[in-house]
Protein backbone atom coordinates (compact mmCIF):
# COMPACT_ATOMS: atom_id res chain seq x y z
CA UNK A 1 0.00 0.00 0.00
CA UNK A 2 1.24 3.60 -0.93
CA UNK A 3 0.56 6.47 1.81
CA UNK A 4 1.77 10.31 0.26
CA UNK A 5 1.54 13.51 1.44
CA UNK A 6 3.58 15.76 -1.15
CA UNK A 7 3.56 19.57 -1.33
CA UNK A 8 5.81 21.33 -3.71
CA UNK A 9 5.94 24.31 -5.44
CA UNK A 10 5.19 24.89 -9.49
CA UNK A 11 4.84 27.17 -11.98
CA UNK A 12 2.34 26.88 -14.69
CA UNK A 13 0.91 29.27 -17.52
CA UNK A 14 -0.92 31.29 -14.68
CA UNK A 15 1.99 31.70 -12.75
CA UNK A 16 3.53 29.75 -9.30
CA UNK A 17 0.68 27.38 -7.81
CA UNK A 18 1.19 24.72 -5.18
CA UNK A 19 1.47 20.89 -5.79
CA UNK A 20 -0.35 19.33 -2.53
CA UNK A 21 -1.46 15.84 -2.81
CA UNK A 22 -2.61 13.04 0.03
CA UNK A 23 -2.88 9.60 -1.91
CA UNK A 24 -3.71 6.22 -0.31
CA UNK A 25 -3.53 3.16 -3.26
CA UNK A 26 -3.91 -0.29 -2.16
CA UNK A 27 -1.97 -2.98 -2.71
CA UNK A 28 -2.67 -4.10 -6.39
CA UNK A 29 -4.93 -0.91 -7.07
CA UNK A 30 -4.75 0.78 -10.18
CA UNK A 31 -5.32 4.15 -9.61
CA UNK A 32 -5.61 7.15 -12.51
CA UNK A 33 -4.93 10.63 -11.38
CA UNK A 34 -6.77 12.68 -14.18
CA UNK A 35 -6.56 16.26 -15.56
CA UNK A 36 -5.83 18.98 -17.30
CA UNK A 37 -1.79 19.49 -18.82
CA UNK A 38 -0.45 21.41 -16.20
CA UNK A 39 -1.78 20.56 -13.32
CA UNK A 40 1.11 18.90 -11.72
CA UNK A 41 0.39 14.87 -12.67
CA UNK A 42 3.91 14.11 -13.96
CA UNK A 43 5.48 15.86 -10.99
CA UNK A 44 3.20 13.76 -8.44
CA UNK A 45 5.02 10.34 -10.25
CA UNK A 46 8.30 11.93 -10.49
CA UNK A 47 7.77 12.91 -6.83
CA UNK A 48 6.99 9.48 -5.92
CA UNK A 49 9.78 7.88 -8.19
CA UNK A 50 12.32 10.43 -6.14
CA UNK A 51 13.21 12.22 -9.73
CA UNK A 52 12.20 15.38 -7.69
CA UNK A 53 12.27 16.43 -4.38
CA UNK A 54 9.10 18.10 -2.74
CA UNK A 55 9.39 20.96 0.00
CA UNK A 56 7.21 19.08 2.33
CA UNK A 57 5.61 15.61 2.38
CA UNK A 58 6.78 11.82 3.03
CA UNK A 59 5.61 8.26 1.32
CA UNK A 60 5.21 4.98 3.01
CA UNK A 61 5.50 2.23 0.64
CA UNK A 62 4.29 -0.88 2.27
CA UNK A 63 5.37 0.04 5.59
CA UNK A 64 8.89 1.22 4.54
CA UNK A 65 9.58 5.36 4.50
CA UNK A 66 10.77 6.33 1.04
CA UNK A 67 10.51 9.68 1.90
CA UNK A 68 9.82 11.73 5.05
CA UNK A 69 10.90 15.30 5.41
CA UNK A 70 10.63 15.78 8.83
CA UNK A 71 13.22 13.17 9.78
CA UNK A 72 15.14 14.12 6.88
CA UNK A 73 14.84 10.75 4.59
CA UNK A 74 14.75 11.08 0.95
CA UNK A 75 15.42 7.56 -0.77
CA UNK A 76 16.96 8.69 -4.32
CA UNK A 77 15.12 7.03 -6.92
CA UNK A 78 17.59 4.00 -7.62
CA UNK A 79 16.43 3.00 -4.13
CA UNK A 80 13.19 3.15 -4.48
CA UNK A 81 11.28 0.48 -5.65
CA UNK A 82 9.22 1.61 -8.68
CA UNK A 83 8.82 1.16 -12.47
CA UNK A 84 8.79 4.15 -14.56
CA UNK A 85 7.21 4.19 -17.98
CA UNK A 86 8.08 7.67 -19.54
CA UNK A 87 6.10 9.55 -22.11
CA UNK A 88 8.63 9.48 -24.18
CA UNK A 89 9.32 5.78 -23.35
CA UNK A 90 12.86 6.43 -22.64
CA UNK A 91 14.43 3.26 -24.23
CA UNK A 92 18.00 2.76 -24.32
CA UNK A 93 19.31 3.33 -27.70
CA UNK A 94 22.59 1.52 -27.31
CA UNK A 95 20.30 -1.26 -26.20
CA UNK A 96 18.69 -4.57 -27.92
CA UNK A 97 14.72 -4.69 -26.81
CA UNK A 98 15.96 -7.80 -24.96
CA UNK A 99 19.21 -5.65 -22.93
CA UNK A 100 16.30 -3.23 -22.36
CA UNK A 101 13.70 -5.25 -20.87
CA UNK A 102 16.28 -7.16 -18.60
CA UNK A 103 18.05 -3.68 -17.48
CA UNK A 104 16.18 -3.26 -14.77
CA UNK A 105 15.94 -6.76 -13.35
CA UNK A 106 17.52 -7.53 -9.87
CA UNK A 107 18.89 -10.99 -11.32
CA UNK A 108 19.36 -10.94 -14.59
CA UNK A 109 17.38 -13.85 -15.80
CA UNK A 110 17.35 -13.92 -19.57
CA UNK A 111 14.59 -16.48 -20.04
CA UNK A 112 12.88 -14.59 -17.79
CA UNK A 113 12.86 -11.31 -20.28
CA UNK A 114 11.79 -13.72 -23.15
CA UNK A 115 8.68 -14.97 -21.50
CA UNK A 116 7.81 -11.49 -20.94
CA UNK A 117 8.43 -10.60 -24.39
CA UNK A 118 6.65 -13.83 -25.43
CA UNK A 119 3.35 -12.45 -23.46
CA UNK A 120 3.31 -9.33 -25.37
CA UNK A 121 3.76 -10.90 -28.80
CA UNK A 122 7.62 -9.27 -29.12
CA UNK A 123 9.81 -12.25 -28.84
CA UNK A 124 10.92 -12.02 -32.39
CA UNK A 125 12.03 -8.44 -32.07
CA UNK A 126 14.36 -9.25 -29.11
CA UNK A 127 17.57 -8.64 -30.98
CA UNK A 128 16.49 -5.31 -32.22
CA UNK A 129 17.20 -1.71 -31.40
CA UNK A 130 14.57 0.86 -30.06
CA UNK A 131 15.19 2.67 -33.34
CA UNK A 132 13.58 0.50 -35.04
CA UNK A 133 10.72 -0.05 -33.74
CA UNK A 134 7.42 1.40 -33.82
CA UNK A 135 5.80 3.68 -31.52
CA UNK A 136 3.31 1.08 -29.99
CA UNK A 137 6.29 -1.66 -29.87
CA UNK A 138 8.62 1.09 -28.04
CA UNK A 139 5.54 1.46 -25.85
CA UNK A 140 5.49 -1.93 -25.28
CA UNK A 141 9.09 -2.53 -24.40
CA UNK A 142 8.86 0.70 -22.41
CA UNK A 143 6.09 -1.33 -20.08
CA UNK A 144 7.91 -4.63 -19.95
CA UNK A 145 11.12 -3.17 -18.93
CA UNK A 146 9.25 -1.48 -16.14
CA UNK A 147 7.25 -4.50 -15.32
CA UNK A 148 10.55 -7.20 -15.46
CA UNK A 149 12.01 -5.20 -12.30
CA UNK A 150 8.98 -6.29 -10.23
CA UNK A 151 8.64 -2.76 -9.02
CA UNK A 152 6.21 -2.44 -5.70
CA UNK A 153 4.87 0.78 -7.86
CA UNK A 154 4.34 0.85 -11.56
CA UNK A 155 3.95 4.65 -12.36
CA UNK A 156 3.31 5.50 -15.83
CA UNK A 157 3.42 8.99 -17.37
CA UNK A 158 0.99 9.40 -20.08
CA UNK A 159 1.88 6.46 -22.49
CA UNK A 160 -0.68 6.66 -24.70
CA UNK A 161 -0.54 9.85 -25.67
CA UNK A 162 1.86 9.83 -28.78
CA UNK A 163 0.15 6.85 -30.03
CA UNK A 164 -2.62 6.33 -32.09
CA UNK A 165 -6.79 5.74 -30.97
CA UNK A 166 -6.35 2.17 -32.35
CA UNK A 167 -2.94 1.06 -30.80
CA UNK A 168 -4.04 3.06 -27.67
CA UNK A 169 -7.24 0.98 -27.18
CA UNK A 170 -5.10 -2.46 -27.60
CA UNK A 171 -2.13 -1.31 -25.47
CA UNK A 172 -4.39 -0.32 -23.04
CA UNK A 173 -5.72 -3.88 -22.50
CA UNK A 174 -2.18 -4.77 -22.22
CA UNK A 175 -0.76 -2.87 -19.60
CA UNK A 176 -4.33 -3.76 -17.40
CA UNK A 177 -3.56 -7.36 -18.38
CA UNK A 178 0.13 -6.94 -17.30
CA UNK A 179 -0.74 -5.22 -14.00
CA UNK A 180 -3.54 -7.69 -12.78
CA UNK A 181 -0.92 -10.96 -13.63
CA UNK A 182 1.57 -9.39 -11.22
CA UNK A 183 -0.68 -7.91 -9.01
CA UNK A 184 1.30 -4.53 -8.93
CA UNK A 185 -0.03 -1.53 -7.50
CA UNK A 186 -0.09 0.95 -10.42
CA UNK A 187 -0.67 5.27 -10.69
CA UNK A 188 -1.11 6.12 -14.25
CA UNK A 189 -1.39 10.26 -15.17
CA UNK A 190 -3.58 10.77 -18.37
CA UNK A 191 -6.04 13.48 -19.21
CA UNK A 192 -7.95 11.29 -21.86
CA UNK A 193 -11.24 9.99 -20.10
CA UNK A 194 -10.67 6.52 -22.33
CA UNK A 195 -7.56 5.74 -19.92
CA UNK A 196 -9.78 6.57 -16.77
CA UNK A 197 -12.72 4.40 -17.67
CA UNK A 198 -10.80 1.32 -19.30
CA UNK A 199 -7.97 0.78 -16.64
CA UNK A 200 -8.49 2.87 -13.31
CA UNK A 201 -9.71 1.19 -10.33
CA UNK A 202 -10.04 4.83 -9.05
CA UNK A 203 -10.03 7.70 -10.45
CA UNK A 204 -8.54 11.22 -8.72
CA UNK A 205 -9.00 14.66 -10.34
CA UNK A 206 -6.08 17.02 -10.05
CA UNK A 207 -6.50 20.68 -10.84
CA UNK A 208 -3.71 23.62 -10.51
CA UNK A 209 -2.01 21.01 -8.23
CA UNK A 210 -4.95 19.86 -5.84
CA UNK A 211 -6.85 16.51 -5.74
CA UNK A 212 -10.71 17.70 -6.06
CA UNK A 213 -11.89 14.99 -5.59
CA UNK A 214 -12.09 10.58 -6.59
CA UNK A 215 -14.67 8.31 -8.74
CA UNK A 216 -14.98 5.26 -9.57
CA UNK A 217 -15.40 4.81 -13.54
CA UNK A 218 -18.64 3.78 -13.21
CA UNK A 219 -19.44 7.15 -11.51
CA UNK A 220 -17.21 9.20 -14.42
CA UNK A 221 -19.06 7.77 -17.08
CA UNK A 222 -22.37 8.18 -15.41
CA UNK A 223 -21.24 12.23 -15.09
CA UNK A 224 -19.99 12.24 -18.74
CA UNK A 225 -23.29 10.55 -19.60
CA UNK A 226 -25.18 13.32 -17.74
CA UNK A 227 -22.90 16.11 -19.69
CA UNK A 228 -23.52 14.36 -22.76
CA UNK A 229 -27.52 14.55 -22.01
CA UNK A 230 -27.84 17.79 -21.47
CA UNK A 231 -24.70 18.90 -24.25
CA UNK A 232 -26.15 17.00 -27.26
CA UNK A 233 -29.81 16.49 -28.53
CA UNK A 234 -28.42 12.50 -29.98
CA UNK A 235 -27.26 12.02 -26.61
CA UNK A 236 -29.86 9.99 -25.29
CA UNK A 237 -28.38 6.67 -27.16
CA UNK A 238 -25.28 6.91 -24.84
CA UNK A 239 -27.43 5.25 -21.91
CA UNK A 240 -27.64 1.64 -24.05
CA UNK A 241 -23.71 1.41 -24.75
CA UNK A 242 -21.68 -0.65 -22.98
CA UNK A 243 -18.63 0.21 -21.03
CA UNK A 244 -16.22 -1.19 -24.30
CA UNK A 245 -18.61 0.95 -26.69
CA UNK A 246 -17.95 4.02 -24.12
CA UNK A 247 -14.57 3.62 -24.10
CA UNK A 248 -14.33 3.62 -27.72
CA UNK A 249 -17.26 6.93 -27.88
CA UNK A 250 -14.43 8.93 -25.66
CA UNK A 251 -11.40 7.85 -27.55
CA UNK A 252 -12.68 10.32 -29.70
CA UNK A 253 -13.96 12.97 -27.21
CA UNK B 1 72.02 13.17 -45.44
CA UNK B 2 72.17 13.59 -41.63
CA UNK B 3 71.19 10.33 -39.48
CA UNK B 4 67.08 10.92 -38.36
CA UNK B 5 66.79 10.17 -34.79
CA UNK B 6 63.36 9.15 -34.03
CA UNK B 7 63.38 10.03 -30.21
CA UNK B 8 61.60 12.98 -30.33
CA UNK B 9 58.84 11.28 -32.00
CA UNK B 10 58.67 8.39 -29.91
CA UNK B 11 58.22 11.16 -26.26
CA UNK B 12 55.79 12.83 -28.52
CA UNK B 13 54.00 10.14 -28.71
CA UNK B 14 54.11 8.91 -25.35
CA UNK B 15 53.20 12.37 -24.50
CA UNK B 16 50.26 12.38 -26.06
CA UNK B 17 48.83 8.70 -25.47
CA UNK B 18 49.87 10.02 -21.77
CA UNK B 19 47.94 12.91 -22.05
CA UNK B 20 44.80 11.92 -23.71
CA UNK B 21 44.44 9.03 -20.80
CA UNK B 22 44.74 11.33 -17.78
CA UNK B 23 42.40 13.67 -20.25
CA UNK B 24 39.68 11.36 -20.20
CA UNK B 25 39.71 10.56 -16.42
CA UNK B 26 39.71 13.95 -15.30
CA UNK B 27 37.52 15.33 -18.16
CA UNK B 28 34.52 12.56 -18.03
CA UNK B 29 33.51 14.01 -14.21
CA UNK B 30 34.66 18.11 -14.81
CA UNK B 31 32.60 17.66 -18.34
CA UNK B 32 29.94 15.94 -16.56
CA UNK B 33 29.92 18.61 -13.73
CA UNK B 34 29.80 21.55 -16.43
CA UNK B 35 26.57 19.91 -18.10
CA UNK B 36 24.48 18.61 -15.43
CA UNK B 37 25.21 21.16 -12.78
CA UNK B 38 22.32 23.19 -10.83
CA UNK B 39 25.44 24.94 -9.56
CA UNK B 40 25.44 29.17 -10.51
CA UNK B 41 28.86 28.82 -10.23
CA UNK B 42 29.57 25.93 -12.87
CA UNK B 43 30.02 28.54 -15.43
CA UNK B 44 33.47 29.86 -13.93
CA UNK B 45 34.83 25.77 -14.35
CA UNK B 46 33.48 25.81 -17.80
CA UNK B 47 35.73 29.45 -18.57
CA UNK B 48 38.17 28.30 -16.68
CA UNK B 49 38.45 25.12 -18.61
CA UNK B 50 38.39 26.80 -21.47
CA UNK B 51 40.70 29.18 -21.14
CA UNK B 52 44.09 27.64 -22.30
CA UNK B 53 41.87 27.94 -25.68
CA UNK B 54 42.30 32.06 -25.90
CA UNK B 55 45.67 32.20 -23.59
CA UNK B 56 49.07 32.84 -26.01
CA UNK B 57 50.90 29.41 -25.41
CA UNK B 58 53.95 31.93 -23.57
CA UNK B 59 51.58 33.09 -20.92
CA UNK B 60 49.89 29.65 -19.97
CA UNK B 61 53.37 28.11 -19.86
CA UNK B 62 54.85 31.59 -17.69
CA UNK B 63 52.22 30.79 -14.96
CA UNK B 64 52.78 27.18 -15.61
CA UNK B 65 56.33 27.67 -14.95
CA UNK B 66 56.28 29.00 -11.96
CA UNK B 67 53.87 26.45 -10.45
CA UNK B 68 55.47 23.85 -11.30
CA UNK B 69 58.95 24.88 -10.42
CA UNK B 70 60.87 23.56 -7.19
CA UNK B 71 59.54 27.12 -5.29
CA UNK B 72 55.83 26.75 -6.79
CA UNK B 73 53.09 25.54 -4.75
CA UNK B 74 52.59 22.64 -7.07
CA UNK B 75 56.22 22.07 -7.99
CA UNK B 76 57.18 22.11 -4.44
CA UNK B 77 54.96 19.09 -3.57
CA UNK B 78 55.88 17.26 -6.46
CA UNK B 79 59.69 17.78 -5.19
CA UNK B 80 58.82 16.98 -1.87
CA UNK B 81 57.37 14.03 -2.48
CA UNK B 82 60.03 12.31 -5.43
CA UNK B 83 63.09 13.85 -4.92
CA UNK B 84 62.49 15.82 -8.82
CA UNK B 85 61.76 18.99 -10.13
CA UNK B 86 58.91 19.13 -12.45
CA UNK B 87 60.02 21.77 -14.75
CA UNK B 88 62.54 20.43 -17.32
CA UNK B 89 61.12 16.92 -16.90
CA UNK B 90 58.86 15.06 -19.19
CA UNK B 91 55.97 14.78 -15.99
CA UNK B 92 56.64 18.55 -15.75
CA UNK B 93 55.48 18.40 -20.16
CA UNK B 94 52.47 15.99 -18.95
CA UNK B 95 50.99 18.16 -16.86
CA UNK B 96 51.57 21.04 -18.86
CA UNK B 97 50.02 18.90 -21.79
CA UNK B 98 47.19 18.20 -19.70
CA UNK B 99 46.63 22.03 -19.10
CA UNK B 100 46.81 23.13 -22.36
CA UNK B 101 44.40 20.50 -24.27
CA UNK B 102 41.70 20.93 -21.34
CA UNK B 103 39.56 22.13 -23.57
CA UNK B 104 40.15 19.85 -26.47
CA UNK B 105 38.49 16.82 -23.94
CA UNK B 106 36.26 19.20 -22.12
CA UNK B 107 34.27 20.68 -24.89
CA UNK B 108 33.23 17.61 -26.82
CA UNK B 109 32.50 15.65 -23.54
CA UNK B 110 30.27 18.56 -21.93
CA UNK B 111 28.11 19.03 -25.35
CA UNK B 112 27.95 14.77 -25.43
CA UNK B 113 26.51 14.91 -21.59
CA UNK B 114 23.80 17.51 -22.95
CA UNK B 115 22.99 15.62 -25.68
CA UNK B 116 21.93 12.37 -23.76
CA UNK B 117 18.27 13.14 -23.11
CA UNK B 118 17.75 13.77 -19.37
CA UNK B 119 14.69 10.77 -19.80
CA UNK B 120 17.10 7.94 -20.51
CA UNK B 121 19.29 8.94 -17.29
CA UNK B 122 16.44 9.25 -14.96
CA UNK B 123 14.64 6.04 -16.65
CA UNK B 124 18.33 4.17 -15.79
CA UNK B 125 17.85 5.15 -12.04
CA UNK B 126 14.28 4.50 -11.75
CA UNK B 127 14.92 0.76 -12.83
CA UNK B 128 17.12 0.50 -9.73
CA UNK B 129 20.25 1.43 -11.14
CA UNK B 130 23.46 4.29 -9.23
CA UNK B 131 24.69 7.27 -10.88
CA UNK B 132 28.06 5.25 -11.79
CA UNK B 133 26.59 2.04 -13.29
CA UNK B 134 24.19 4.21 -15.32
CA UNK B 135 27.09 6.76 -16.39
CA UNK B 136 29.34 3.58 -18.02
CA UNK B 137 26.51 1.98 -18.98
CA UNK B 138 23.90 4.22 -20.63
CA UNK B 139 25.02 7.51 -20.51
CA UNK B 140 28.84 6.97 -21.87
CA UNK B 141 27.38 4.92 -24.74
CA UNK B 142 24.88 7.13 -25.60
CA UNK B 143 27.57 9.93 -26.30
CA UNK B 144 30.10 7.62 -28.66
CA UNK B 145 30.86 10.07 -31.09
CA UNK B 146 31.61 12.82 -28.54
CA UNK B 147 33.89 10.74 -26.31
CA UNK B 148 36.08 10.15 -29.74
CA UNK B 149 36.12 13.23 -30.75
CA UNK B 150 37.53 14.74 -27.22
CA UNK B 151 40.28 11.74 -27.37
CA UNK B 152 41.32 12.69 -30.80
CA UNK B 153 41.41 16.32 -30.60
CA UNK B 154 43.36 15.76 -26.98
CA UNK B 155 45.98 13.57 -28.69
CA UNK B 156 46.42 15.47 -31.93
CA UNK B 157 46.63 19.00 -30.14
CA UNK B 158 49.51 17.51 -27.86
CA UNK B 159 51.03 16.35 -30.41
CA UNK B 160 51.83 19.37 -31.86
CA UNK B 161 51.97 21.61 -29.02
CA UNK B 162 55.12 23.79 -29.02
CA UNK B 163 54.88 26.73 -26.55
CA UNK B 164 54.13 25.66 -23.27
CA UNK B 165 56.24 22.48 -23.82
CA UNK B 166 59.01 24.81 -24.36
CA UNK B 167 58.39 26.93 -21.81
CA UNK B 168 57.92 24.50 -19.01
CA UNK B 169 60.67 21.36 -20.10
CA UNK B 170 63.24 23.68 -22.45
CA UNK B 171 64.64 20.82 -25.08
CA UNK B 172 66.17 18.18 -23.54
CA UNK B 173 66.71 15.32 -25.55
CA UNK B 174 65.15 12.21 -24.67
CA UNK B 175 63.06 13.94 -21.54
CA UNK B 176 61.14 16.81 -22.97
CA UNK B 177 62.58 17.48 -26.60
CA UNK B 178 59.01 16.84 -28.33
CA UNK B 179 58.43 16.88 -32.21
CA UNK B 180 57.51 20.62 -32.69
CA UNK B 181 60.78 21.53 -30.53
CA UNK B 182 62.81 18.92 -32.38
CA UNK B 183 61.04 20.94 -35.95
CA UNK B 184 62.36 24.58 -34.69
CA UNK B 185 66.16 23.17 -33.79
CA UNK B 186 66.52 21.31 -37.08
CA UNK B 187 65.35 24.63 -39.07
CA UNK B 188 67.41 26.31 -36.36
CA UNK B 189 70.68 24.25 -37.41
CA UNK B 190 69.43 24.35 -41.44
CA UNK B 191 68.86 20.50 -41.39
CA UNK B 192 65.92 20.72 -43.30
CA UNK B 193 65.81 16.94 -43.96
CA UNK B 194 64.95 16.43 -40.39
CA UNK B 195 62.36 19.34 -40.55
CA UNK B 196 60.92 17.62 -43.06
CA UNK B 197 60.79 13.87 -41.94
CA UNK B 198 59.63 15.38 -38.21
CA UNK B 199 57.08 17.57 -39.95
CA UNK B 200 55.54 15.04 -42.78
CA UNK B 201 55.13 12.17 -39.74
CA UNK B 202 53.61 15.30 -38.14
CA UNK B 203 50.96 16.37 -40.88
CA UNK B 204 50.59 12.45 -41.81
CA UNK B 205 49.71 11.78 -38.21
CA UNK B 206 47.20 15.18 -37.75
CA UNK B 207 45.29 14.29 -41.27
CA UNK B 208 45.19 10.39 -40.13
CA UNK B 209 43.33 11.13 -36.79
CA UNK B 210 40.85 13.77 -38.03
CA UNK B 211 39.92 11.66 -41.22
CA UNK B 212 39.67 8.82 -38.48
CA UNK B 213 37.50 10.74 -36.62
CA UNK B 214 35.31 12.46 -39.24
CA UNK B 215 34.75 8.83 -40.84
CA UNK B 216 33.73 7.25 -37.44
CA UNK B 217 31.55 10.24 -36.83
CA UNK B 218 29.74 9.72 -39.72
CA UNK B 219 29.27 5.92 -39.67
CA UNK B 220 27.89 6.78 -36.20
CA UNK B 221 25.45 9.34 -37.27
CA UNK B 222 23.53 7.47 -39.85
Amino acid sequence: MIQARLKKKLYGTNGEFELSAELKVEKGEFLVVFGPSGAGKTTLLRLIAGLERPEEGYILVDGSVWLDTQKGINLPPYKRSVGFVFQDYALFPNMTVLKNVMYGMPKKDKSKAVELLKLAGMEALKDRKPESLSGGQRQRVALLRALAREPQVLLLDEPLSALDHNLRSSLRKEIKAFQKRFNTTAIMVSHHLADALELADRVLFIKEGKLIREATPQELVEEKLKEKLVSSKNGKYLLELSKEELVEFFEFE
Amino acid sequence: MSQIDLTAFFLTLKLAFITTFLLYLAGIPISYYIAYSKSKFAFLLEALCSLPLVLPPTVLGFYLLLLLSKEGPIGSVWYKLFDRQLVFHFEGIVVSSFIYSLPMMVHPLSAGFRSVPKSLIEASLSLGKGPVYTLLRVVLPNMKASLLTGGVLSFAHTMGEFGVVLMVGGNIEGETRVVSIAIYDAVEKIDYTTAHVYSALLLLLAFLSLAMLYAINRRWSF
